[in-house]
């Protein structure tokens, strides 16, 4: 009973935090219903013992995704009432809504007649996890049976990158993201810039050693690296480099070309596309590994850094 | 020995879990941001330290228990600062207090 309800609540709070932020008109509470819609959701995934998940939702689906709608919100607001006035009329809403329903019902329908117990591939990843030396066998599947999928998920994130910097006007093409921000340099927040990011570095290299061998990895320690780069950004204690500098483009692309390049190594040596050496697949993972956070710490702080705004100097 | 321990992990956590109770409630009904933000900081301060000492007892290894102190302390430091920060936005944008 106690169990249950243990369960249960997370579940209905999610359901209805969902409802709210759709239901809600406003741009900024629907943005803080989701950002504790994430943090609830990170809390189903750790009792369903998916912690690799969790932290990943907390991360990337909850923190860095819900910083992105707050800045999005923070423009917004000038223009809300003018969008609210276009709002389309009755039947195109009730036919949004149908489509919405509709695909919910076919989800949850699916997932209701799924057989019991569910069609698993668990015991075959974690019976060949020895061959690729990782401890963890979320990681196994990340960067050996399915390294594919992560190999198009570090470029998709570099796409998106494009797609931000594309918005920039053209009279400061090449310049640097964002306003310079000027934030008193003896207040509260210059000190938490001064203080957390040591301590955010290091837990960010932590999550990422781990994550071979425990819950963590890349993605989760390049979130909090980036993190960590945004806070000192906004209290002013540094500035954005101009997205014109050869060097950040560099080291943007590094991590996925690295990548790239061990899958193609992979063809001669190994048979295939992203097929490992008998017995290099740890070291494999790991130049990987080493090669993508720095690209995907500094792509994911510069997504949300946003499009550059000002010239080229400081 | 161990009755002992478990019940002061209970009676810890109990009391931890009063005072995030004791915020939620002030959070709803207290009358504007800063005395609303007082009592937030406070569930967040004492209420995950109470949680946080009773669950030391439990944990297996110094590292992990050197762990759960180091989640409460970087929650102090970010909790306050998040206070002042908005309590800071409040006063600069909101009506007078």
């Amino acid at each position: 009973m106690i169990v249950d309800a243990f369960y249960a609540a997370p579940a209905l709070l999610i359901l209805a935090l969902g409802i709210y932020t759709t239901v809600v008109r406003d741009t900024f509470p629907a943005t803080v219903g989701f950002l504790a819609y994430g943090l609830l959701l990170t809390v189903a995934w750790v009792q369903l013992h998916g912690v690799d998940v969790a932290l990943t939702e907390a991360a990337i689906g909850g923190g860095l995704t819900g910083m992105l709608l707050v800045r999005a919100s923070a423009r917004l607001r000038p223009i809300e009432g003018q969008a609210r006035a276009e709002t389309p009329g009755l039947p195109l809403r009730l036919l949004a809504g149908l489509v919405a329903a509709t695909v919910a019902g076919a989800l949850a329908l699916a997932l209701l007649t799924l057989p019991d117990p569910a069609p698993t591939l668990a015991a075959e990843a974690v019976a060949n996890i020895a061959s690729t030396g990782v401890g963890n066998p979320i990681t196994a599947v990340l960067m050996a049976y399915r390294a594919m999928d992560t190999l198009l998920e570090a470029t998709v994130l570099l796409l998106a990158l494009i797609g931000v910097w594309s918005l920039t006007p053209d009279r400061v093409w090449g310049g640097r993201p964002g306003p310079r921000y000027n934030a008193d340099p003896d207040g509260i927040l210059s000190f938490i810039a001064r203080v957390l990011p040591p301590i955010g570095i290091i837990v960010g290299i932590y999550i990422f050693w781990v994550g071979a061998d425990h819950p963590g990895g890349k993605f989760q320690a390049a979130t909090i690296v980036a993190a960590m780069w945004l806070l000192t950004l906004m209290a002013g204690l540094a500035d954005a480099p101009p997205i014109g500098r050869r060097l950040l483009r560099a080291l943007l692309v590094a991590g996925p070309v690295v990548f790239i390049a061990v899958g193609v190594a992979g063809v001669p040596l190994a048979g295939t596309f992203l097929a490992y050496p008998e017995g290099w697949a740890k070291p494999m993972i790991l130049v990987i590994e080493f090669a993508l956070m720095p690209s995907l710490a500094l792509t994911l702080g510069l997504i949300l850094a946003g499009a550059p705004e000002r010239g080229a100097q400081p | 020995m161990s009755t002992f321990v478990d019940w002061f992990t209970y009676v810890s956590i109990g009391a931890g879990l009063f005072f995030f109770l004791a915020g939620t409630v002030g959070l709803l009904r207290f009358p504007d941001t800063l005395t609303r933000l007082h009592a937030l900081t406070k569930a967040d301060n004492l209420g995950l330290g109470l949680v946080v000492l009773g669950l030391l007892p439990q944990v297996d290894g110094v590292l992990n228990g050197l762990k759960l102190i180091a989640i409460w302390l970087l929650v102090l430091l970010s909790g306050a600062d998040a206070g002042q920060l908005i309590a800071r936005a409040a006063r600069r944008r909101g009506p007078p207090i």
